[in-house]
């Protein structure tokens, strides 16, 4: 166990730095890219864009400047080019909101898949099996962007039943506002995940109901319910729990952009595409780097997790 | 309708994608209508032969806006999974043939693309590229070209197809006629692409569906952000992003680009699925890993 979290860390150490190496190469070697002439302005002089360059160290080598950069990472002296703000304070300013955004959807799309995934196997063949494959379907197949938009219109302009996106602090508005404008965003999210993992759920279920452990516990007379609940379901997770993992590290690491763009949630990921397309690096390579690790450190939980509920795996 | 869009968009329109028309006038229940009033309010669905679908704040027509998007969609989505299915199928069988050390970088470099969200690597990818085109060697591509993102997004989502691809060549290059074809000296190249491909063609087939319909919602993310077709061209994203600025008042230009989205992703889903149920029913969906 020690080894395996140790060469988990080791791996994750490499996969970074890759990352950031990728990241930085990206925005150093495209043509006009020089931030400084952007930094300057349009009307600026050779003199002043010189300057800049020096106070910046955009002068010095490319390897130079990779370092740097890392260091003002790990220090978190990071300062955006652009706005010229530490770049820290900004995301800590937007990860509450993206946060609330991915765990509430989180939670929401794994109460529904568990609940629709269990009702489906126990009634196999029915007409809930249709409408969770129709809902996995559209859950792959649905941009998240566009039915955010329909959304936001049907029920937030129309019907007026929503407010139409934005972001509410706890501490602002109490706990119901914040609730509330985030309600369209968290179902939006979470229905382009509940058919998928239903429909994983009921799979498994049905795959386990046939194993002999479960045929041990009808034997000894426990109710079909009990029998669900302590045996099948508690096998039948492990996918999900897997899958639910990799997915909030997605959301949580960048996924959300569009669900907040379309909302304007002022998370995290809207000040990823604002940098972006700035061609700001710092907030860039910040977040990703941050989106990263947060990928990462979920996977190695997800297989040590694994590990724990299921004893037939070994880590190696 | 969407995938046979390219081949008949000419002749079907009777304008062109980029034709703007501020200060015209359409026919409307034998009224004249402004196609776009004074305060800049675009004229809704007419059902007629002009303005089919109606106009966007351009005063272009939305209904021959679809049809040249669909071709630009399609492009990308087409060749963005063709360029992820040629690289995995490259990586993945070299990985699982030589294993070691080749494997060892290849699949750490998978472990790379795999940690870094698709979508912020393709931002991060577009907004570059599309800025200052790309000129690596004898290969230009111009600042607009839709080669751009067709590229970025066949290279993100190589490690779907890449990853299994490698376990079933690292399971078949153990049997019996992998053995026979290197006892009678064929060399590596050959028992990798003529003995070990064939046997993962069904893969290859099962995953292409998907990969497609993922290359267009990706596309369309990507446009949407505008990190992946730039204006004036067409992209169902870019309609969105468009259309969204006026959602309010003519929520047909962010509805039509979107039912042909989803309606070109579903068909390609279910066509995918159809596929797996066929050649290999016990496959795992990408999308199920």
């Amino acid at each position: 166990m020690g080894r395996f979290i140790i060469r988990r860390l080791v791996g994750m150490v490499i996969v970074l730095f890759a990352v950031s190496v990728i990241v930085f190469a990206i925005f150093n070697v495209i043509p006009n890219g020089a931030p400084e002439n952007r930094m300057a302005g349009k009307q600026s002089t050779p003199q002043q864009i010189e300057a800049i360059r020096r106070e910046w160290g955009f002068d010095k080598p490319i390897t130079t400047q990779y370092v740097k950069m890392m260091e003002k990472l790990a220090t978190g002296d990071l300062v955006s080019y652009q706005q010229q703000r530490n770049v820290f304070d900004e995301i800590k300013q937007g990860l509450p909101h993206t946060l609330s955004l991915a765990i509430g959807a989180a939670i929401l799309w794994m109460a529904a898949g568990v609940a629709l995934g269990v009702y489906s196997a126990t009634r196999a063949g029915g007409k809930t099996d249709f409408a969770i494959n129709v809902l996995a379907l559209i859950g792959i197949s649905v941009p998240v962007f566009w039915l955010g938009a329909l959304v936001n219109y049907y029920l937030g302009y129309k019907l007026g039943w929503f407010p139409n996106g934005g972001y509410v602090e706890v501490a602002e508005g109490g706990l119901w506002q914040w609730a509330y404008h985030l309600f369209m965003p968290w179902t939006v999210l979470a229905l382009l995940f509940i058919g998928v993992y239903s429909r994983v759920l009921r799979g498994t279920i049905l795959e386990t109901q046939n194993e002999d452990f479960v045929r041990t516990a009808r034997a000894k007379g426990l109710s079909e319910k009990q029998v669900m609940r302590r045996h099948v379901l508690r096998t039948s997770m492990i996918p999900i729990i897997t899958l639910w993992g990799l997915d909030f590290g997605i959301v949580i690491g960048g996924g959300a952009i569009l669900t907040e763009a379309v909302f304007d949630l002022q998370g995290v990921g809207q000040y990823y595409a604002e940098s972006v397309s700035q061609l700001d690096v710092p907030p860039v390579m910040a977040i990703t780097i941050l989106g990263a690790v947060f990928i990462v450190v979920l996977n190695t939980i997800v297989d040590i997790l694994y590990a724990a509920l299921d004893p037939r795996i070994r880590l190696s | 309708m969407a995938l046979a869009a390219p081949l008949y968009a000419e002749h079907v329109a009777n304008t062109t994608p980029d034709k703007q028309n501020l200060t015209g006038t359409v026919v409307v229940d034998g009224e004249e209508v402004d196609i776009v009033t004074p305060d800049g309010i675009p004229v809704g669905p007419t059902w007629g032969s002009e303005y089919l679908l109606g106009a966007d704040i351009n005063g272009r027509d939305v209904a021959v806006r679809l049809l040249y998007a669909a071709r630009n969609s399609m492009f990308i989505g087409l060749t963005g999974a063709l360029i992820t299915t040629l690289l995995a199928i490259v990586f993945g069988i070299v990985a699982g043939y030589y294993r070691g050390p080749v494997d060892w970088i290849i699949s750490r470099a998978m472990d790379v693309l795999w940690a870094v969200p698709v979508l912020l690597l393709g931002v991060a990818l577009g907004v570059a590229l599309t800025l200052g085109g790309v000129r690596i060697g004898p290969l230009t591509l111009d600042a607009g070209s839709l080669w751009i993102p067709a590229l970025i997004i066949g290279v993100v989502s190589v490690v779907y197809l890449a990853r299994p691809l490698r376990g079933e060549i690292l399971q078949l290059r153990e049997q019996e006629f992998v053995e026979a074809a290197r006892a009678q000296g064929a060399s590596g190249p050959r028992i990798m692409f003529s003995e070990l491909l064939p046997n993962v063609m069904s893969t290859v087939l099962v995953f292409f569906p998907l990969l497609f319909a993922n290359a267009v919602l990706l596309e369309a993310s990507l446009s949407f952000l505008g990190a992946g077709v730039q204006p004036p061209d067409a992209s169902w994203g870019t309609m969105i992003d468009e259309g969204i600025n006026v959602l309010i008042t003519q929520p047909a230009l962010t509805i039509a680009p979107g039912i042909m989205l989803v309606l070109c992703v579903l068909s390609l889903n279910v066509v995918g699925e159809s596929v797996r149920k066929a050649i290999d029913p016990r496959a795992r969906v990408m999308l199920e890993q």
